[in-house]
């Protein structure tokens, strides 16, 4: 993909006490490093290695994440819900690049 | 699944697997279907098929392969489709043009493109695919350039349109100048070719349902594509998995939008008339 | 009309079998799952336990996808929860696959993803809880390569 995209899905809204589930999604090949092309060299390893869900500035899922996980990872977690606020998905690719995504949850 | 010997392929061979098919497809399917389709499985709507039921690609595989594509958003085939969204509103080339520009909501415009590929075009004196029809519009209206087959953006907007007639019943012209064509696609269809000498048919017509080697035979029906193959984890175009079968029979495979693909597209969807366009789909 | 046993399809298609995503040679032995194990845990024991759930498909149709969750049982609450739950796949050619750092904000020690089995084998999951101690437990998948379709 020419951008690497992520994709979040998390309620807008939700009530004190409630355990939601989000789900998220992003465009990467996940080049493990043990691929060889035509000539026989091995093709660097290029991967997402990290991912961070924070919500109003706290962490509260991370994962490692080795070659193994498939193309287009896929992540999915929960949070017990507490206040209104915002999350940041952040994903940390081998190359230095950070891709991140925002979004608000309301609580009634 | 222990393979028996046989040694000819013949009318029982279909009829028995016609028979034995609904009984191993009951055993440990999931049970709802991919989202924006009612159904796998139709009478099919084109007179003179071989076949009294036909089912989905959807309907062979895994129960994890069937899920990945019962939700929307865990639908790896969606990040395309996103792409394809933006770049649907995207202005590309000397006349200043989008797809929008011409065609509006997708929604709407697209709603039943995507079932009634390949169709005729008048002016080329030849069908055409929707991969075709896009790149008509880029080089002609849009003066644009023509995007590549495999490309990210072609496969984006390829998803995206055919999403938009998702649940639509397949439906395409066989008949005036499309006959020809037809008949092209079901001789190719039919005949054996490459060094394991074997035809669409023998798989797909013969043997769907059983095993070759670990892997379940579909009917090879297309309702699904552009797919989200595992085994390319991205999603790929119908002429690319017609090469892939092709080399795996070590015949020297047509090129992609090849008049003999195209033929074989138009002679494979009338196997598939009935069905609801289900892509973009998860396959093996 | 020729005839095509299906036996001599089969053996001329041996050549055709589609290699799996991560090579073959190098495959971890078990010392090397061990040896993450070990890392993990800090040399403290990982006995199996039934707190620990890994819901896998028992046949994976393609290695490159498999979907996989893991659950504990915990209360996640300030005082008694799940720390970290690594994954790892006993045969492909590195066994980590990946790290979960919960916290007690979780709610429930769940996690799903999907990965990259090179064969079949055991995939293990060894959770470390607020108290300091390990939980293990491992399930098979089979992984089926070969098949179809370029």
């Amino acid at each position: 993909m020419a951008t690497v995209k992520p994709r979040v899905k998390a309620p807008k809204s939700a009530t004190t006490g409630e355990i939601i589930t989000i789900k998220t999604l992003i465009s990467h090949k996940m080049e493990s490093g043990q691929r060889k092309d035509k000539q026989g060299n091995l093709i660097p390893r290029q991967i997402i290695n990290h991912f961070t869900a924070r919500y109003n500035g706290e962490v509260v899922f991370e994962v490692d994440i080795e070659p193994a996980i498939s193309a287009n990872p896929y992540l999915q977690f929960n949070m017990r819900v507490e206040e209104p606020g915002e999350f940041e998905f952040i994903w940390n690719d081998d190359d230095g690049s950070v891709y991140a995504t925002k979004q608000k949850l309301k609580v009634g | 699944m222990e393979l028996t010997g046989k040694s000819t392929v013949s009318v029982f061979g279909a009829v028995f697997a016609t028979l034995l098919v609904p009984a191993l497809l009951i055993a440990g399917q999931a049970q709802a279907n991919p989202q924006g389709v009612d159904t796998v499985k139709v009478t099919p709507t084109s007179e003179g098929h071989p076949f009294a039921e036909i089912y989905s690609g959807w309907y062979f595989r895994s129960p994890e392969t069937q899920r990945l594509q019962e939700d929307d958003f865990e639908n790896p085939a969606f990040l395309w489709v996103e792409q394809g969204e933006e770049l649907w509103s995207e202005v590309d080339g000397a006349a200043n043009k989008s797809c929008a520009s011409c065609h509006n909501d997708a929604a709407d415009s697209m709603a039943t493109a995507g079932a009634n590929m390949p169709k005729w075009n008048e002016a080329l004196g030849k069908p055409v695919n929707l991969e075709q029809q896009i790149n008509l519009c880029r080089t002609g209206r849009m003066e644009a350039e023509p995007w590549k087959w495999e490309s990210n953006e072609l496969l984006s907007m390829t998803s995206y349109v055919k999403l938009q007639s998702r649940g639509q019943p397949v439906e395409v012209a066989t008949d005036g100048p499309m006959k020809p064509w037809f008949d092209k696609g079901k001789e190719i269809y039919y005949t054996r070719v490459g060094q394991l000498d074997m035809a669409c048919s023998n798989c797909h017509e013969d043997y769907y349902g059983q095993q070759i080697r670990a892997d379940r035979l579909s009917q090879g029906q297309t309702s699904g594509f552009p797919t989200y193959r595992l085994k390319w984890q991205k999603i790929g175009s119908l002429h690319r998995r017609f090469k892939g079968c092709m080399a795996n029979i070590r015949a020297t495979p047509y090129k992609v939008g090849s008049d003999e693909f195209l033929a074989l597209e138009l002679y494979t969807a009338w196997r598939g008339q009935g069905l609801p366009v289900e892509a973009p789909a998860v396959r093996n | 009309m020729k005839e095509v046993s299906r036996r001599k399809v089969l053996a001329l298609g041996t050549g055709l079998v589609a290699v799996a995503m991560l090579p073959l040679p190098a495959l971890a032995s078990n010392e090397k799952v061990m040896e993450d194990i070990r890392k993990f845990t800090g040399g403290a024991e990982a006995p199996e336990s039934s707190i620990v759930k890994l819901e896998v498909p028992e046949i994976a149709e393609n290695g490159n996808t498999v979907p996989l969750s893991v659950s504990v049982d915990s209360p996640m609450t300030a005082d008694n929860y799940v720390k970290r739950v690594i994954l790892l796949a006993e045969k492909n050619p590195n066994p980590g696959v990946a790290t979960f750092h919960f916290s007690p904000r979780s709610g429930v020690a769940e996690a799903s993803t999907r990965m990259r089995l090179a064969t079949t084998q055991n995939v293990i999951a060894v959770a470390e809880l607020s108290d300091g101690s390990f939980h293990m437990t491992k399930s098979q998948v089979k992984v089926t390569i070969g098949g179809c379709g370029g």
